[in-house]
């Protein structure tokens, strides 16, 4: 059997453990242990993709079979995250060796398990092992959150703590619910004990689905359960809010694979389709709200924070929308709208540094900047990009969407707001510019030196940005067998079952 | 059986929400695990309830499922760590905020 497709977990798990052996001290080692590890995740994450590409991989672990044993599935789905993340991880990487990583004491182990509860999420077969990642993520998060400490990061932290344990019980209970029915945890067989269920346990079931729905949406922060994210994400250290960009996209991948995989066109009766009802509106408001509360926001930090609801709102919309077309579109904007918010927190961490301490991301009146050309025009390409401007990837993603959209009332109200939500992230990202690049108070002490290596950080990502234009014939390419594969449920099913035959 | 069972969730849950819905840190902890709980009785209750039947193979002619023991196992250990974090947060937010409000004010 290949063992590839373990390696995304187990190599993080690993170096995780021994990253924590280390104890405090040897911080350079560690540091490049940390970079090391993070940085094979790349390779790994397109291997795996070239894999998919082929058809859709099992990995029966201990050679249990499916649908009894534990398995991992490399599809194009997956394979695609585990890209999205490494590349998103191995920038948050660079940017943390340069400092942060030494306010506290374990953030290269926190880091690897963190990326291993995410890598585990995408690829893992079963709803109980999402669980599990979810747990191991969740966990790696919130003392990664806290990492650094400060008053406002233990505030907020303990709202994600408590929310999201919450939620772990929300989910447990939709996961046993849907046991005690259907007797499968396995998405692929689930997906095929859903389309025959007797009508008398569809209720039942469609509660655990509803269930399960309020659990990723609280981990995509969608409207009405978002509240905690602004205040989390802005109170975070640079690199780990960069991180943290994928962590809603992990609920929005759960919503992706269990709503139209299991839930799909074959679920039987009401159950199929049922999660598009709540996310077009849950999608459309969360857009405007994002926009609203960005409009509002009085530090760098939080801005960026709001524009990361914004994309949430705007893909989950999407994905309402239900089409081929809307879902390549909405794969794209994820792609893109990941990186680019990793690459506004590293950005907005490096302008703070440069600020010094009593203005940070403030956007009030500071002291003059280093190299305020080089700042500001990378300030400026990631705002066009973010905002959905040509000729950067924001443009593309949004682009797809709306020639997805179609006619119609709906159309109406997608066109509306997220065009009307592009206008507000200009005013809102010309006014955060000005104050920083242009409205100087000469009085007012410089801070640290530009960190070079920080500033790489923040540009590869946005080179990703450009990359994913340049790139995005192939790109689409995959993108819409992606979607094939994700409106045809009944094909993965096949392979998923089949697959882990020897 | 089912009854009380069912009813014994019921209160559980009921009680831990409320406990949740207080605004000091102590309560919400509290009401998290009263919830957890009762999510783990739940988990176990998915596999049926029965007596007298093992869940291993061969010892009897009835055996009952043993993978929702094995999930509950696992939600155990997991919700033990969360609370024991959530509790030393809770602790570090007093004393960092001077206050036990979750949201770190509010009327003392």
């Amino acid at each position: 059997m290949d063992h590839l497709a373990v390696l995304p977990i187990i190599l993080p798990m690993f170096c995780g453990a021994l990253l924590l052996l280390m104890g405090p001290r040897r911080l350079q080692l560690r540091r490049r242990l940390g970079l090391l590890a993070t940085l094979l995740q790349l390779p790994l994450a397109m291997l795996l993709m070239g894999q998919a590409s082929a058809g859709v991989q099992v990995y029966a672990a201990g050679n249990w079979l499916p649908p009894f044993g534990i398995i991992l599935v490399v599809d194009h789905l997956a394979a695609l995250m585990l890209l999205v993340s490494a590349v998103l991880a191995a920038a948050a990487m660079l940017y943390a060796v340069r400092g942060s990583d030494a306010l506290g004491a374990h953030f290269h182990a926190l880091f690897q398990f963190q990326l291993m509860g995410i890598n585990g999420a995408f690829l893992t077969g079963d709803l109980f092992n999402l669980f599990v990642f979810f747990e191991i993520l969740l966990i790696a998060s919130y003392a990664l959150l806290l990492h650094g400490a400060g008053s406002a990061r233990v505030r907020s932290g303990l709202h994600y703590v408590l929310l999201n344990l919450f939620g772990s019980a929300l989910f447990l209970i939709a996961v046993g619910t849907l046991y005690g029915v259907t007797g499968t945890l396995n998405m692929a067989d689930l997906s095929q004990r859903v389309a025959q269920l007797p009508p008398a346990d569809v209720p039942l079931v469609g509660t655990a689905a509803m269930l399960l729905l309020v659990v990723f949406g609280l981990k995509a922060a969608v409207f009405p359960l978002y509240f905690w994210l602004p205040r989390a994400y802005a109170a975070a250290t640079p690199p780990v809010a960069a991180l943290f960009a994928i962590m809603t996209k992990v609920g929005i991948y759960s919503i992706l694979r269990v709503y139209l995989q299991v839930f799909g066109e074959t679920a039987a009766g009401p159950l199929a389709q049922l999660a598009n009802t709540w996310l077009w509106p849950a999608g459309l408001l969360t857009m405007l709200l994002g926009s609203l509360g960005a409009l509002a926001a009085s530090t760098l930090n939080g801005l960026v924070a709001y524009l990361l609801l914004v994309s949430v709102g705007t893909l989950l919309a999407g994905v309402a929308l239900h089409s081929q077309a809307a879902l390549v579109g909405s794969l794209y904007y994820l792609v893109h709208s990941t990186w680019i918010c990793g690459a506004l927190f590293l950005l907005a961490g490096v302008l703070s540094d440069c600020r010094g301490r009593r203005f940070v991301g403030r956007l009030v009146p500071g002291p003059a900047l280093p190299r305020p050309m080089l700042l500001s025009g990378l300030f400026f390409l990631a705002a066009i990009s973010v905002i959905g401007l040509p000729p950067l990837s924001g443009f593309v993603g949004k682009l797809l969407l709306l020639r997805a959209a179609g006619t119609g009332v709906a159309a109406a109200w997608f066109y509306g707001l997220l065009l009307g939500s592009g206008l507000l992230a200009i005013v809102t990202l010309s006014r955060a510019g000005s104050t920083l690049f242009w409205r100087i108070d000469a009085a007012a002490a410089p801070g640290q030196a530009l960190d070079r290596v920080c500033l790489l950080a923040a540009s590869s990502l946005l080179l990703c940005s450009l990359l994913l234009v340049v790139f995005a014939e192939p790109l689409l390419g995959y993108l819409d067998a992606t979607a094939t594969q994700l409106l045809e449920p009944a094909a993965y099913t096949r392979q998923v079952l089949e697959g882990g035959r020897p | 059986m089912e009854l009380l069972y069912a009813l014994t969730l019921g209160v559980l849950t009921m009680s831990g929400v409320y406990l949740l819905l207080r605004a000091r840190t102590f309560p919400v902890v509290v009401g998290l695990t009263l919830i957890s709980y009762a999510v783990n009785l739940f988990l176990f209750a998915m596999g049926r309830l029965h007596t007298g039947m093992p869940p291993v193979i061969g010892q009897v002619a009835e055996h009952t499922d043993p993978l929702p023991q094995a999930l509950v196992l696992t939600a155990i250990v997991i919700g033990f760590g969360m609370t024991a974090f959530s509790l030393v947060l809770a602790l570090r937010a007093r004393g960092e905020l001077d206050n036990d409000h979750v949201d770190g004010k509010g009327g003392q």
